[in-house]
C-alpha cells in the first residue's frame, strides 16, 4: 500500500518524524490563533476602558496571587439567564488592559465581570476578612492577612507599572513615578476593594443602545 | 553496555511520591469546599493556593516524572541500547524535581503567573524550557542510536508529548518580567484567552492523553504478551491526533468574548478527535482480548484495562462537551471537574499505577512485595474514582440547569447562594471518593518502597542483535 510504504519511511527516520510532527501540528495554531493575536482589532480596547490605576493595579496583582479566579469567572456570556443575574454580557475590548486574562474556568462563587458597584468598600472589607458574616452559607475562605499588610510591601509597583508600559499599556513617567506615593497608607485589603470596584466599570460607562 | 536504568528508578520514585503529596493536596481542597475554615488563616494553606499546588504537583510532579520515566525505560528497550548522554538525562532528573520543588513552595507563597496549568513564575518557565529540550535532546538522541530499524509507535507518541509541548510552553510562556517572582503576559484579554487555551487544551492533548498513549502502546502489549492488534490503525489515528488536537482549545472559550467562528471550529475539530482517540482505544481493547485470562491473575493488567475504559469515556463525553449547546450547561460548573478527573484519575492515575506495579518488579529484579495489596488498591482506586466522578456529574448538571433556569416572569429563578448551598452533600462525597483514591495510592507506595527494599541488583543488557542496515 503507497501510503504505508510512505510511513516506511518516516518511522525509520527520527529527523523526518520530528519535521513530521512539528508541521503538522502547527497547522493547527497558524490558521486558529496566530491571526488573532496579530489583529489588533482583538486587542483594543472599549471606549469607556480606563487602564488600572496602581491602587488597582495592586489588587489585581493580590487577586492573582490568591489565584481568586480558581473560583471567581469573569465572563458574562450572552445568554438571557446570564445576563438577568451579572448585567451586560462580556466584550473583547473590556479586556485590553487585562495581563493576563483572568476569565476563570469554574464558578463555585458568582461571576465579577460586574461587580463593581455593586457593593459598598465596606461589605467587601467586612467579606473578605469573614465572607459568612455577610453570607453565612458561603464557603469561600477567609483572607485575614489582606488587612494587616501594607499595599506593595514589597516596593515593586514602579516596576510593575513599567513592565506594563513597555506592552503598551498608557501609563506616563509621572504616572510611575508618582504611584509609591498613591498607596502609602493603603492595605491590601484596599486594594483588592478597589481592584474589584473597578470592574465592569468601561460598561457603566459606555452609554447603552 | 547496560541499559541506564537507575533514572528510571528515580523518575518512578519520585513520580510516586508526587502521587501522594498531589493527591493530599487535592483531598484538602476538597475538604476546604466543605469545611471552608480549615485553613486556619494561612495563606499556604488558602484555596486558591493550594488547589494550584494540587494541580502542578499532580501534572507536572505526578504525571510527568512517571511519563519521562517510563519514556526513558522504553526507548532503550525499542531501540536496544544505552541511553543517549546519561549526564545529562541526569541533569533532566535534577533540574526537574527541583523546579517541582521549589515552585511549589513559589506557589504557597504567592508568586503566580495567573494563567491556568501555567501558574509558575517566569524564572520557572526557563527552567522548565531548559530541563525540557535537554530530555528531547536525550530520547531523539537514544533514537537516533537505535539498532532497529522501525521506530517503535511507542516513541512517535513520546515524541509528539516532547515537540508539541515544548512548542506550547513557549509560546504561552512569553511574558515581559517585572521583578523575580512578576511577569505580565505578553498577550492580552482575549487573545492571550485563545493562547492560553491553545496551549491549555493541548497540554492536555499531548501530556495527559498523547504521552500517556505512549505509556499505553509499550507497557500494555509487554503485559498482554501481545503484539499490537492493528499496526495500521494505529499509524492513522496518531497523525489524525497529532493533527485535529491543536484545533480544539476554543471550546473552552464557547459563548465568550472571542470571536464566533473560532468557538464553532474548535467545537468540530472536538468532535472529529472522537474518532482518533476511540481507535486507539479499540486497538488497546482488541490487544488485551486476545490474552484475557491473564486478566484474572495479574493486578497490573486489570489496572491498565480499567484505565482504557475511562480513557474511552473521558474521551467520549469532552467531544460532547464540546457541543456548544451541551457546554451551555456545563460549562464553570462541576461537570467540568468531573470530567477532569474521570480522566486524571480514571486514565491518567490508573495506567500510571499499572505501569508501575509491572515496571518496578523489574527494575528490582525480584516479585512484587504483596499481589493481594495491590488488588486492594484497585478497589479503592475504582471505588473512589466512581464516587468522585458520580458525585460531580450530580452536582454539575445541578448547577447547569438551576442556574440558566427561569420563572414564568422571566426572572432567574434560584439566587446563586442558594445553589452553592445545595452542592454540600455533593462536595461531601467527592472528598470521600478523593480520600479512598488517596487510601489505595499510599498503599501502592508502600508495596513499592517494599518491593524495591527486596531487590537483588540487575542490569539488564541490550539483546546482541547486529544493527540493522541503511540506519540513520
Ligand atoms: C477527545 C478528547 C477530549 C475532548 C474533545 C475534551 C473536551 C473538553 C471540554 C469541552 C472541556 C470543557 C471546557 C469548558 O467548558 O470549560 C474539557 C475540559 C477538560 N478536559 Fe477534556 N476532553 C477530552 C479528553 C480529555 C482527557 C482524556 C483528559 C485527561 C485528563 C481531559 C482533561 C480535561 C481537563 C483538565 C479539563 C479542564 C480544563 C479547565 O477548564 O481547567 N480531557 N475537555
Ligand atoms: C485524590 C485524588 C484527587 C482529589 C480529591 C482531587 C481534588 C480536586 C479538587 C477539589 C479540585 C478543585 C475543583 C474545583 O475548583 O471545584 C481539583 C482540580 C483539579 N485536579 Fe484534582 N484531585 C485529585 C487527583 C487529581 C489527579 C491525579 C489529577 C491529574 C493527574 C488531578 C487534576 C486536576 C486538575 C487538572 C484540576 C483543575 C480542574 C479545572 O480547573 O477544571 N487531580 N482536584
Amino acid at each position: 500500500m503507497n501510503f504505508l510504504s510512505l510511513h516506511k519511511r518516516l518511522e525509520r527516520h527520527s529527523g523526518l518524524l520530528i519535521f513530521g510532527i512539528l508541521v503538522v501540528s502547527s497547522i493547527g495554531g497558524l490558521v486558529q490563533v496566530l491571526p488573532i493575536v496579530l489583529d489588533d482589532a482583538h486587542g483594543a480596547p472599549s471606549a469607556g476602558l480606563a487602564v488600572y490605576s496602581p491602587l488597582e493595579l495592586e489588587g489585581r496583582d493580590i487577586y492573582i496571587r490568591e489565584s481568586c479566579s480558581t473560583c471567581h469567572t469573569q465572563q458574562v456570556r450572552p445568554l438571557l439567564a446570564e445576563v438577568k443575574r451579572y448585567g451586560p454580557y462580556s466584550r473583547t475590548g473590556e479586556f485590553a488592559y487585562d495581563r493576563p486574562f483572568l476569565w476563570g474556568s469554574k464558578r463555585t462563587g458568582p461571576d465579577l465581570a460586574r461587580v463593581g458597584g455593586k457593593y459598598s468598600d465596606a461589605w467587601h472589607h467586612l467579606h473578605l476578612l469573614d465572607p459568612r458574616a455577610v453570607v453565612p452559607a458561603s464557603i469561600m475562605p477567609a483572607y485575614p492577612w489582606l488587612a494587616q499588610r501594607d499595599a506593595d510591601h514589597g516596593r515593586s509597583i514602579a516596576a510593575r507599572m513599567r513592565a506594563l508600559q513597555m506592552l503598551g499599556h498608557p501609563y506616563t513617567n509621572e504616572d510611575i513615578a508618582a504611584a509609591p506615593v498613591q498607596l502609602e497608607g493603603m492595605t491590601e485589603l484596599d486594594a483588592v476593594t478597589a481592584y474589584l470596584q473597578s470592574l465592569g466599570r468601561s460598561m457603566h460607562a459606555e452609554p447603552q443602545p | 553496555m547496560k541499559y541506564e536504568d537507575r533514572i528510571v528508578t528515580a523518575f518512578t520514585g519520585c513520580s510516586v511520591l508526587w502521587a501522594v503529596l498531589g493527591m493530599l493536596a487535592g483531598v484538602y481542597v476538597a475538604a476546604e469546599l466543605v469545611w471552608p475554615t480549615i485553613d486556619f488563616g494561612l495563606p499556604g494553606l488558602s484555596f486558591g493556593r493550594l488547589r494550584t499546588l494540587h494541580t502542578t504537583l499532580v501534572l507536572f510532579g505526578f504525571g510527568v516524572s512517571g511519563l519521562i520515566a517510563t519514556a526513558f525505560y522504553s526507548v532503550q528497550r525499542t531501540s536496544h541500547v544505552r541511553l543517549f548522554a546519561p549526564g545529562l538525562a541526569w541533569f533532566v532528573f535534577y533540574a526537574w524535581q527541583l523546579t517541582i520543588v521549589l515552585g511549589g513552595v513559589s506557589v504557597m507563597a504567592g508568586w503566580n503567573a495567573g494563567k491556568e496549568y501555567a501558574e509558575l513564575e517566569w524564572p520557572f518557565d526557563l527552567a522548565i524550557a531548559v530541563a525540557w529540550v535537554s530530555f528531547g535532546v536525550v530520547f531523539f538522541g537514544t533514537i537516533a542510536r537505535r539498532r532497529m530499524e522501525a521506530i517503535y509507535i511507542s516513541n512517535w507518541f513520546y515524541g509528539a508529548l516532547i515537540i508539541v509541548v515544548a512548542m506550547l510552553h513557549i509560546v504561552n510562556s512569553l511574558a515581559v518580567p517585572a521583578t523575580i517572582g512578576k511577569s505580565y503576559s505578553l498577550f492580552a484579554g482575549s487573545q492571550d484567552a485563545i493562547v492560553q487555551w491553545w496551549y491549555g487544551h493541548n497540554a492536555v492533548g499531548f501530556l495527559l492523553t498523547g504521552g500517556f498513549l505512549g505509556m499505553l502502546y509499550y507497557f500494555l502489549p509487554k503485559q498482554a504478551e501481545q503484539p499490537i492488534w492493528s499496526y495500521r490503525l494505529s499509524i492513522v489515528a496518531f497523525w489524525a491526533f497529532v493533527y485535529t488536537y491543536i484545533w480544539a482549545g476554543p471550546h473552552h472559550l464557547h459563548y465568550h468574548s472571542i470571536p464566533e467562528w473560532v468557538q464553532s471550529l474548535g467545537m468540530v475539530m472536538s468532535l472529529i478527535l472522537l474518532a482518533p482517540s476511540w481507535a486507539t482505544m479499540v486497538n488497546g481493547i482488541m490487544t488485551v482480548s486476545a490474552a484475557a485470562k491473564k486478566l484474572r491473575s495479574d493486578p497490573a493488567l486489570k489496572f491498565i484495562v480499567l484505565s482504557l475504559a475511562f480513557y474511552g469515556l473521558a474521551t467520549f463525553e469532552g467531544p460532547m462537551l464540546a457541543i456548544k449547546s451541551v457546554n451551555v450547561f456545563s460549562h464553570f460548573t462541576e461537570w467540568t471537574i468531573g470530567h477532569v478527573h474521570s480522566g486524571a484519575l480514571g486514565w491518567n492515575a490508573l495506567i500510571t499505577f499499572g505501569t508501575f506495579y509491572f515496571l518496578v518488579p523489574r527494575l528490582a529484579g525480584t516479585q512484587l512485595y504483596s499481589a493481594r495489596m495491590a488488588n486492594i488498591h484497585f478497589w479503592l482506586a475504582l471505588a473512589g474514582v466512581l464516587l468522585y466522578v458520580l458525585a460531580m456529574w450530580g452536582a454539575g448538571v445541578s448547577q447547569g440547569v438551576l442556574w440558566l433556569s427561569l420563572d414564568e416572569l422571566g426572572e432567574v429563578r434560584f439566587s446563586f447562594n442558594d445553589v452553592m448551598a445545595a452542592m454540600k452533600p455533593y462536595y461531601l462525597l467527592r472528598f470521600i471518593g478523593g480520600l479512598l483514591f488517596l487510601a489505595g495510592a499510599v498503599l501502592m507506595a508502600f508495596n513499592l518502597m517494599r518491593t524495591f527494599a527486596g531487590r537483588r541488583t540487575v542490569e539488564i543488557a541490550p539483546p546482541a542483535v547486529p544493527a540493522a542496515r541503511g540506519l540513520k
